[in-house]
């Protein structure tokens, strides 16, 4: 998540800064995957004709993976805005290094 | 439980109707704005409908699919949220009356997705506001983010790096409000507000959950633009298109604003986040600087647009004041102010978008006598400018009132001179921009050189009445205050304060 945010706030090329913002929330994504499994525990299918009350410890916690399917959906579009707001961007200035940017539109 | 269906009709009519613009689009071009006015009238209506239930028979649950909470979404309404419903809708609705010549000046062949995206933002703000479920306020803030980031990056030269920025930003706001449920989710293993409001205060010492209530704070601070995080906020404002910025400015703000009195005050109670933990007072002092901050910041400005986006940074921190304050009177003026903000800068920013497309300028120093071609807009200009300096009857006189009242009653004198010395700065700020217009002399208009002919030429009407039933809202909320106080607010404000 680190990796992430330093690339977010050091790096110079729009490009490398989306890649950074990609790392930062992958990095959640996997931090709440982590949430969900326990020791020894299976997949979350309860198998066809199962008797007797569920042990809840025998099943991995499937709300944490479920949370992030949508978290997925929403860090593709971020991703897919961020592509077009720097092709916009490159049409404009025809560079995506933000130093060069700033100096432009002085 | 609720039977009726108006609190799902908030919802999804506007985001089933965001989706159905751009199919329309194809057939027919000019079908998407009345059928956009139609989604927004619907909604309005329904929040109307649910806040006047609200007060009759108190909070609303209404369970998604059936599933009964925890393990469902639920929304509620309670007295804070339906009011904050009903101000979102009815802005978002005058607003999307009032774009419809903005956006065909401006970008007319964009104008169906522009509706399509119009629609998605309101239906993010709304849902943020109605959810009663921590995760489900996640998607429906990312919603009206990615919206936002949209609008934005259609405006002119600048916008898009604007937009770019206001990405990055928003984008670690959502995730370190992620981050939050997270930890959240791992102490109690619930994603309900009133569960997990039941499940905290047994866990307050936990080092957990005071992550998560830092993770919480900062994210929204983000999303809110806060002083310290507010770099995004001047310029994506000032790029934005006008129809855009009026939509976002005054809402997104203050749906963070919502936001937060939501995690401070219901997730976690009062007592958590005035005793336990100095949050509250170090949010106090941050606002503090923000109000000072977005003042002094503001006067350097001469973009007349840009200069707002920084007036909007001082009332982003007069709500958080109130917010921090942590006490009725301060909480009945953050409330209050969410109210009256949204209506003023909506107003303010409608006007500066009809003086940039009328003539084109946005400094200040060129809109000498502006008043003899626009004498309706510019009287709105000046009563939202008298209600941001808090003249009374105007509506900010009175959010002003109960954020001093709330500071004296938290004996903060430091604050209470914040407060005042911000009224001075904001009265010299529009004091010069209603001076230039009104009283500079008029010489060069007559040498031809000025920028105003003698012909009137308002805005068109469908902008002038959205404008007018704002300006009629500033000065009619402001003399209805107290009755709304004492119908509503009152009952918003938690027990323990």
């Amino acid at each position: 998540m680190m990796i992430g945010f330093y690339a977010m706030i050091g790096k110079k090329n729009l490009v490398k800064k989306v890649i950074g913002m990609n790392i930062f929330q992958t990095s959640i994504i996997l931090y709440f995957i982590s949430i969900g499994s326990k020791k020894g525990a299976t997949i979350p299918v309860v198998a066809h004709g199962h008797a007797g009350p569920l042990q809840a410890t025998q099943y991995i916690n499937p709300i944490p993976h479920v949370l992030m399917l949508t978290a997925i959906v929403v860090m593709v579009s971020t991703f897919g805005v961020a592509m077009a707001l720097i092709i916009m961007i490159y049409r404009k200035y025809h560079t995506i290094e933000e130093d060069e940017i700033l100096k432009l539109r002085r | 439980m609720t039977t009726s269906s108006y609190p799902i009709l908030i919802i999804v009519v506007p985001l089933m109707t965001s989706f159905l613009i751009p199919l329309v689009g194809w057939w027919r071009k000019h079908f998407c704005y009345p059928l956009m006015i139609a989604a927004l009238s619907i909604s309005t209506f329904s929040s109307v409908a649910i806040l006047k239930e609200v007060i009759e028979q108190g909070t609303l649950h209404y369970y998604l699919g059936n599933w009964d909470p925890p393990w469902g979404i639920e929304y509620v309404f309670d007295h804070l949220n339906a009011f904050v419903a009903v101000i979102v809708s009815v802005i978002s609705l005058l607003i999307g009356i009032s774009s419809k010549s903005m956006v065909e000046k401006e970008f007319s062949q964009k104008a169906t997705y522009f509706y399509c995206l119009f629609l998605l933002q309101v239906t993010g703000l709304l849902g943020i506001v109605v959810t009663g479920d921590a995760f489900n306020l996640y998607v429906f803030l990312e919603i009206a983010s990615l919206a936002g980031y949209t609008l934005i990056a259609i405006g002119e030269d600048g916008a898009p790096f604007a937009s770019f920025n206001y990405m990055l930003y928003g984008t670690v706001g959502a995730c370190f409000y992620l981050l939050g449920v997270g930890y959240l989710y791992i102490v109690t293993g619930s994603l309900n507000m009133a569960d997990l409001a039941r499940l905290l205060p047994g866990l307050y010492h936990s080092k957990v959950v005071l992550m998560a209530f830092a993770f919480f704070i900062v994210g929204v601070a983000i999303k809110m633009a806060l002083f310290p995080v507010h770099v995004w906020l001047p310029d994506a404002y000032t790029y934005a298109p006008s129809a855009v910025s009026s939509l976002v400015a005054p809402l997104t703000t203050k749906v963070g604003a919502y936001v937060a009195i939501r995690i401070m005050y219901t997730i976690f109670t009062p007592s958590f986040t005035r005793d336990l933990v100095p949050a509250a007072t170090i949010l106090s002092w941050i606002s503090a600087s923000a109000i000072l901050f977005g003042c002094i910041l503001a006067l350097a400005q001469t973009d007349l647009k840009r200069m707002l986006a920084y007036v909007l940074v001082a009332e982003v921190g007069y709500i958080a004041l109130g917010i921090g304050l942590a006490n009725k009177n301060g909480l009945i003026g953050a409330i209050l102010h969410i109210q009256n903000d949204a209506l003023m800068m909506a107003s303010l920013f409608l006007v500066v978008g009809v003086l940039a497309s009328k003539t084109g300028f946005r400094n200040i120093y060129q809109f000498k006598n502006i008043h003899k071609k626009m004498p309706i807009t510019m009287a709105i200009f000046v009563v939202s400018a008298l209600s941001i300096i808090g003249i009374p009857p105007t509506c900010g006189f009175f959010s002003k009132w109960y954020l001093l009242l709330g500071a004296i009653d938290g004996h903060q004198w430091f604050f209470v001179a914040v407060l005042l010395a911000s009224s001075l700065f904001n009265a010299i700020l529009f004091f010069r921009v209603i001076e230039i217009v009104y009283f500079s002399p008029s010489e060069e208009c007559e040498h031809g050189a000025g920028p105003v002919g003698k012909s009137l030429d308002e805005a068109p009407l469908s902008v002038l009445i959205p404008m007018i039933l704002l300006a009629l809202g500033i000065l009619l909320l402001g003399v209805l205050s107290g009755k709304i106080i004492s119908t509503i607010i009152q009952f918003a404000i938690p027990k323990g304060l």
